[in-house]
């Protein structure tokens, strides 16, 4: 059940987490450079050390500045708590750690990121944590991937790099079948399109590099907690939260807090011990860019509409692999889970094969040849020169992309000057071909 | 830790450690539809400070078996067996919202087991407005907004924290969601039936803390009046109002709440065996 929203999510982007300071009365968060708290007194350091008391210790485990973007976060996503970490991935591998250890288990959308898919197929691995990769439309695929050491299904809202969406309700209740929860990773949706906790995801991660901040100047992620997941009722699989922690008190997270105690362990253990923390400056830039997500996110889905029809309608572009176009294979349910837009991000694939993506992408001028997306300022990337290289156009083929396939992350930009932009790089494939 | 009350499991949280024989006990009541977790950060600085801390889930709430009773009376027993079976000295009863009443009425039951009494958050009588006992049987999702609504203070609904990177008013719906279908509605129908406040208040012989909160809008503190009034048996009552939480104190202010409390507790006591 969706948690209810106190406001909308516009005010809740601009003030969510934060009242003006008491002392200094500062309209905007304050960035608490700092690493280290003072004490009131012994006896409040050691209600501080033993979560007696509310505060901060060291930044490394909380910060103010942070804590208002994890309260921010929270408050859009539907969650009853969040943790601001170094970057996505460090989100993505601080869920994975707080709910498994060697012998875990997880079954993951094979349509993702391809850092995510570095550190589920080869890292983990060697640290006794097994993978599964699904095709994220098949739900049967799903089921008969799950073990009995699975601990974790893991999709995205948006896959990469065919955005293929991940019907989060049917695989929410796939997981929760099989008494194990739903990480969602959101990062192309962000909350103003979409907040897989309100459609049965159990946690929400973000690369908050992306759209969160939008403005491609700071790393960060944040690993959100639908507090949904009853963790005592999944029959022992996850003794991280349910038993006592040595490393802790002796805590038992599910003991201390029914509800939060992912988030406990998270922050307890994790942040403590594998030290991935947002530095408070990041935390910072990233809030002034949560400041007008919905109104950023709204003009790259209009721009990303306007760049999707010119380019289907061109002859030199064999296929665009968009949601909302008829030919997209999860058209039906983009306007059930995705109703605002599909968001920012698309690809297409040129006619004329590897040359023809160089030759495009070295005639933009407006976008720029990198490799990110969620900046405010419109990106292109040729996964055939760059990012896959080194594939065969089978093992391409098999990952979802063709040699002329272009990533294009649609920025804020004019869409008449984005489409000009396109239209000199289409110009030069076809002056390329007809030679 | 789990004990048997009346053939059924009942949890009690005890702030992270083992009671000892010898010690004070505090004991922490809940309120409508929640459980122990609400009191976590006050019950673990009791619990290292050389206090027994019981903080049971009322029955039928959180890990507590059993069906949710039906009155404040019926829990008011059940608390004060509990306690018997704990074989509980020197006893600081502390309860929030319904739990306030519950503890009212242990302490009028039994003046000569209970120390001193604390009661946050507490208005007598504790009448809930129709739409909200409407909505705890017929959409409790509206009545969890409700209550959030009326608990919190604005920074709060819109995301502030105590806790980092907490975000209270959805901690606080997901607790409600947790129990049982119908635990709800029983509570708050107890609270609004229980007409025995004033006649409990004027049987309690101990010290008395009554702990409100300048925003709380759903026992607010001028409501309080009359029942600090009504403690004419000889309790001596002290007054405590944060200035900065709602309804939901423990979550929003959790560290005025424990000073307060443990100020209190710390004071002389008073029961009716020492003044027979």
């Amino acid at each position: 059940m969706p948690i209810h929203r106190n406001a909308g999510a516009d005010t809740l982007a601009l003030h969510a987490g934060q009242t003006p300071d008491p002392v200094h009365h500062s309209r905007a968060t304050p960035i608490h450079f700092t690493t280290s708290y003072v004490f009131e007194s012994s006896d409040h350091a050691a209600a501080l050390f033993n979560q007696e008391r509310a505060g901060h210790v060291y930044s490394r485990i909380s910060n103010p500045t942070n804590a208002v973007l994890e309260e921010r976060i929270a408050a859009l996503d539907g969650g009853v708590g969040a943790i601001a970490c170094a970057s996505g991935q460090a989100a993505l591998m601080l869920a994975i750690t707080t709910l498994m250890g060697s012998g875990g288990h997880i079954v993951a959308s094979r349509s993702l990121y391809g850092g995510s898919h570095n550190l589920l197929a080869y890292t983990l691995p060697r640290f006794g944590i097994e993978t599964t990769f699904v095709p994220p439309r098949d739900h049967d695929a799903w089921r008969a991937a799950i073990r009995p050491e699975t601990r974790l299904l893991f999709g995205e809202a948006l896959g990469n790099p065919g955005l293929e969406i991940l019907d989060t309700p049917a695989v929410a209740a796939i997981a929760h079948a099989a008494g194990v929860p739903l990480l969602v990773d959101a990062t192309l949706v962000t909350p103003a399109l979409q907040c897989p906790l309100d459609l049965g995801a159990d946690l929400v991660m973000h690369s908050a590099t992306k759209f969160l901040g939008g403005h491609g100047v700071a790393i960060g992620g944040l690993l959100v907690d639908g507090g949904s997941f009853d963790w005592e009722a999944a029959g022992g699989r996850f003794p991280t939260l349910t038993e006592a922690y040595d490393g802790f008190h002796g805590m038992d997270f599910a003991e201390e807090s029914p509800i939060a105690a992912f988030l406990l362990r998270a922050r307890r253990e994790g942040l403590r011990d594998f030290g991935a923390c947002l530095s408070p400056m990041n935390a910072f830039q990233i809030l002034q860019g949560v400041e007008t997500l919905g109104l950023r996110m709204a003009r790259h889905v209009d721009n990303a509409r306007a760049l999707v029809a010119h380019l289907a309608a061109h002859p030199l572009v064999e296929s665009v692999a968009w949601p909302e176009l008829d030919s997209h294979p999860d058209h039906a349910i983009a306007g059930r889970l995705l109703p605002q837009g599909c968001g920012g991000v698309f690809s297409f694939s040129l006619k004329g094969g590897r040359s023809a993506g160089s030759t495009f992408i070295e005639a933009l001028r407006l976008f720029s040849h990198l490799a990110n997306v969620g900046d405010a300022k419109s990106l292109a990337i040729h996964p055939a020169s760059t990012t896959h290289f080194r594939m065969t156009p089978e093992a391409l083929r098999a990952a979802g992309i063709t040699e002329g396939t272009i990533r294009l992350s649609t920025g804020l930009e004019n869409a008449a000057d984005l489409i000009e932009d396109l239209d000199r790089g289409l110009h030069a494939v076809h002056k390329a071909t007809s030679r | 830790m789990k004990i048997t009350l009346a053939s059924h499991d009942c949890y009690c949280y005890t702030g992270g450690r083992r009671p000892e024989p010898g010690r004070p006990t505090a004991v922490f009541v809940h309120g409508a539809g929640h459980d122990h977790s609400v009191w976590t950060l006050q019950t673990r600085y009791f619990a290292s400070h050389g206090w027994n801390v019981i903080a049971p889930d009322l029955p039928g709430h959180g890990a507590s078996a059993g069906p949710a009773l039906a009155s404040i009376g019926e829990l008011a027993d059940w608390l004060l067996d509990l306690l018997a079976a704990l074989d509980a000295t020197d006893v600081t009863l502390i309860g929030h919202s319904m739990g306030s009443l519950i503890a009212l009425q242990a302490a009028a039951t039994a003046p000569a087991r209970i120390a001193r009494l604390a009661l946050v958050g507490s208005v007598v009588p504790m009448p809930v407005a129709a739409p909200l006992l409407d909505s705890t049987l017929s959409n409790r999702d509206a009545a969890h907004a409700m209550i959030n609504q009326w608990s919190y203070t604005t920074a709060s609904r819109l995301g502030a924290s105590s806790v980092p990177g907490l975000n209270l008013t959805a901690l606080n719906e997901r607790l409600m969601q947790r129990q049982a279908a119908g635990v709800l509605h029983r509570d708050m129908a107890a609270c609004n039936a229980w007409s025995g406040g004033f006649d409990a208040a004027a049987r309690v012989a101990c010290p008395v803390l009554l702990l409100a909160s300048a925003q709380d809008r759903m026992t607010p503190p001028k409501a309080m009046a009359p029942l600090a009034g009504a403690f004419t048996g000889g309790a001596t009552v002290s007054r405590v109002i944060l200035p900065d939480a709602g309804h939901a104190m423990m979550a929003e202010a959790p560290g005025a709440v424990l000073d307060a409390l443990w100020q209190f507790a710390r004071s002389p006591a008073r029961t009716a065996q020492d003044s027979a």
